[in-house]
Parts: structure tokens; sequence; C-alpha cells
């Protein structure tokens, strides 16, 4: 073997071990780089229980109920099987908006409610002038309908 | 493995220096001038996004600055590589060359997503998010090639240190691209790279292919300058080098 073979080999050889050892790593921590749990897989008791965790899914339209007077508002999130309610207090983010991806941070209380104390918009890979987006809606495809 | 014979014959470091010295300027002028047509189509032809407004418009710096953060880590690596194996001492010169280049888009890849995620996602940054981490990473992996490199007093153990570090490094390449894809996250999945047709109107898409190139071009003079100065350094006592500082001096 020539000495450039050699390290040719040696070179190889290392990074082939490191993206398996790489590989080995991510796919035992696969839950931890999670984002987010659908309310599919809270429901299922995926998540883990009594820890602070985010969820993420689309506001169903028509759940967002504000208190008058107040920051505090609820909404229902959907990955368009099962659904879980969301309590916030504090200020949206421009993009929340119903129909659009939401991702909550907080925990499932004794009652099933999630109580958050972040909430953060989640924008898709769609981009789009306003003229098509509205042509789209009046053909029944809304845009916004994908799932994050 | 041996490698191509022209691949030698551009190694060699006048030749490399003529060649570079005289496509830099072409590549320099095309570059600007198309990252000057892209934003002015960016931010002004372009129409606006139906939900995010004028924010989107970050996109035009954002994504080739993103786009070339990652072309560069995989340069500088690929350069290390060819230095390790095969002793191209122009490759380690051009792996050195490619990395604070990177490293400066990487800084913008980050800022840019920062500014556009406060107002739209509502967090400057999320930790647990594996693109945002991911990249924060590619970050720290430029800056330690570059500290690894300038530590060592001896260039061909700070060239081959530095670089075997480099290699390392390219695990995270796939995990930055495909982060969106193998797990939920926070940053949303690709636009232009996928299977299926962009997502994006055509009005809205040109000026970014054009900013993307402008950005390949403009960096690739940059990393072409950046290498030349590095060869005269390394060759110093050439006699080559000596003929070319005389005529430009």
């Amino acid at each position: 073997m020539t000495p450039r073979r050699r390290r040719m080999v040696a070179m190889t050889s290392g990074l082939v071990c490191l993206v398996a050892a790489t590989a080995l790593v991510l796919t035992a921590f696969e839950q931890n780089m999670l984002y987010f749990y659908t309310p599919t897989q809270i429901a299922a008791g995926e998540a883990p229980e009594g820890r602070r965790l985010r969820v993420g899914g689309l506001v169903e339209r028509g759940s967002v109920r504000r208190t008058p007077g107040s920051l505090e508002v609820r909404f229902d999130v959907t990955d368009l099987d099962r659904t879980i309610t969301v309590a916030y207090a504090g200020v949206l983010p421009d993009l929340f908006r119903e129909g659009q991806g939401v991702v909550a941070h907080g925990a499932v209380g004794a009652d099933g409610l999630f109580q958050a104390d972040e909430v953060l918009a989640r924008h898709d890979e769609n981009y789009m002038p306003p003229e098509v987006a509205e042509m789209l809606e009046e053909r029944g495809h809304p845009p916004d309908a994908s799932l994050p | 493995m041996r490698l191509p014979n022209w691949l030698h014959k551009l190694a060699s470091p006048p030749h490399f220096y003529r060649i570079a010295a005289r496509i830099e300027p072409w590549m320099l002028g095309a570059g600007l001038a198309a990252i000057a047509v892209g934003t002015f189509g960016g931010l002004l032809l372009a129409p606006p996004d139906y939900q995010q407004g004028d924010a989107y418009r970050i996109i035009y710096f954002h994504v080739p600055a993103a786009y070339l953060a990652m072309q560069l880590y995989a340069l500088m690596a690929i350069g290390s590589a060819i230095g390790l194996v095969w002793r191209m001492k122009l490759a380690y010169a051009i792996a050195a060359a490619a990395a604070p280049v990177g490293l400066a888009f990487t800084g913008l890849a980050l800022a840019t997503g920062m500014l556009w995620g406060k107002p739209m996602w509502g967090a400057y940054w999320s930790w647990g998010d594996a693109r945002l981490t991911s990249v924060l990473v590619m970050f720290f992996l430029y800056l330690g090639y570059m500290l690894l490199h300038a530590s060592l007093e001896e260039r061909s153990t700070a060239d081959r240190a530095a670089g075997i570090l480099a290699v390392v490094g390219v695990v995270n390449l796939p995990i930055i691209k495909f982060s969106v894809e193998w797990w939920s996250s926070l940053h949303q999945g690709p636009t232009i790279s996928r299977l299926a047709a962009p997502a994006i109107t055509w009005d809205m898409l040109w000026p970014l292919l054009v900013m993307i190139v402008g950005a390949v071009l403009f960096s690739l003079a940059v990393m072409l300058t950046r290498a030349r100065a590095e060869v005269l350094l390394r060759e110093r006592g050439a006699r080559w080098v000596r003929d070319v500082v005389a005529v430009g001096a």
C-alpha cells in the first residue's frame, strides 16, 4: 500500500465510523430531536408526562376565544385528527391566525388543558402574492391548509 | 488513486495564481451586478407575500447566505481532504481561504434569520430546533477551524490539524440540510430544492435565483483573492513570488 492509499483508506474509514456513530446518536435521541409533538402523539401517550413540552399543529378555525379585557386566550390546536385546547396569556406573534401553524410551549394540566407560556407561529414553505392566495381560496384550496 | 493531470497542472501555485488573477475581476463584476439586480428585483419588483407582507423579503439575503455557508463548508472540507490524502498544498490554501468567507455567510444567515424570526415566529431564537442548532454548530466549526489553524506555529501541522476538524465537521452538513425533514421543527421546510415544483411563484422566485448566482460568484471571487494571498505567503521564498511582487510593486 502506498502512503497515499493508506491515508485515503484511513480517512474514508474514519468518516464512515463517524457517520455511523452520529447516526446512532441521532437515532437514540430521536425523541429529543423533535421540536414539538402533535396532538395525536400526546393523545397516544407518546409525549413525556408531567414534563414541559411543545405541541404543534394548526389553529382550528373558529376556536380562538379571547377573554375581554385581558391577554388571556384559548384556542384548539389540531393535526386534522386529534385536537388539544391551549390556554395562553400573552402577546401572540404577527403570523398567529386561525388555520395557521403554531407551536405552543408548556405542559398539560390535570384537566387536560395545555397551559402554554410561549406561543410561536410556524410559517410553511409556501410563498405567493395575495392575489394567488385569493384565487386558490376561491377554487377551494386554501393555501394554509397544509400541516406543519 | 491519482489525481487527473489537469488538476495537477492547475495545482502548481504560479499557474493557479495567474489563472485566478485573470478570472477574479470578471467573477467579482458579474457577482456584484447579479446582487444589484437581485436586490432591486427582490425588494422592489417582487410582490408582497399573502401572509407575511413585506417581511418575507429577507429570504433574498437569508437563503443565499445560508446556501453559501454550506457550500463553502463543503469546499473547505474537500480542500482539506485533498490536502490530507494527496498532500496538495494549494488545496490547503483554498480551504484556509474559504473559512472566513464561510464564517461570514453563516453569521449573516443566523442574523437575518433571527431578525425575521422575531416578528414572524415571535422569538429571535428557539433552542431545541434542529435547523437553528445545527447551523450554529457549523458557525463554531468554522470558528474552530480558524482558531486551530492560527494557533499552530508550523503551517503544515496547522493545515493537517485544522483539516481533520473540517473533514469531521462534514457530518453536520446533511444534518443541517435534512433537519427540517427528519424531525419536526420550527423552521419551515425547503421551498426551492424539493422534488415537487417550487412552492413560490415565479415573480418572487427569479430575484432569489439571481441573488444566489450573484452570491456564489461574489464569494468565489473573494475566496480566490484570499487564496492568492495565502499562496504568496506560503511560497514567499520561491522565485516566481519574487517576480510577481517585483512586477506588482
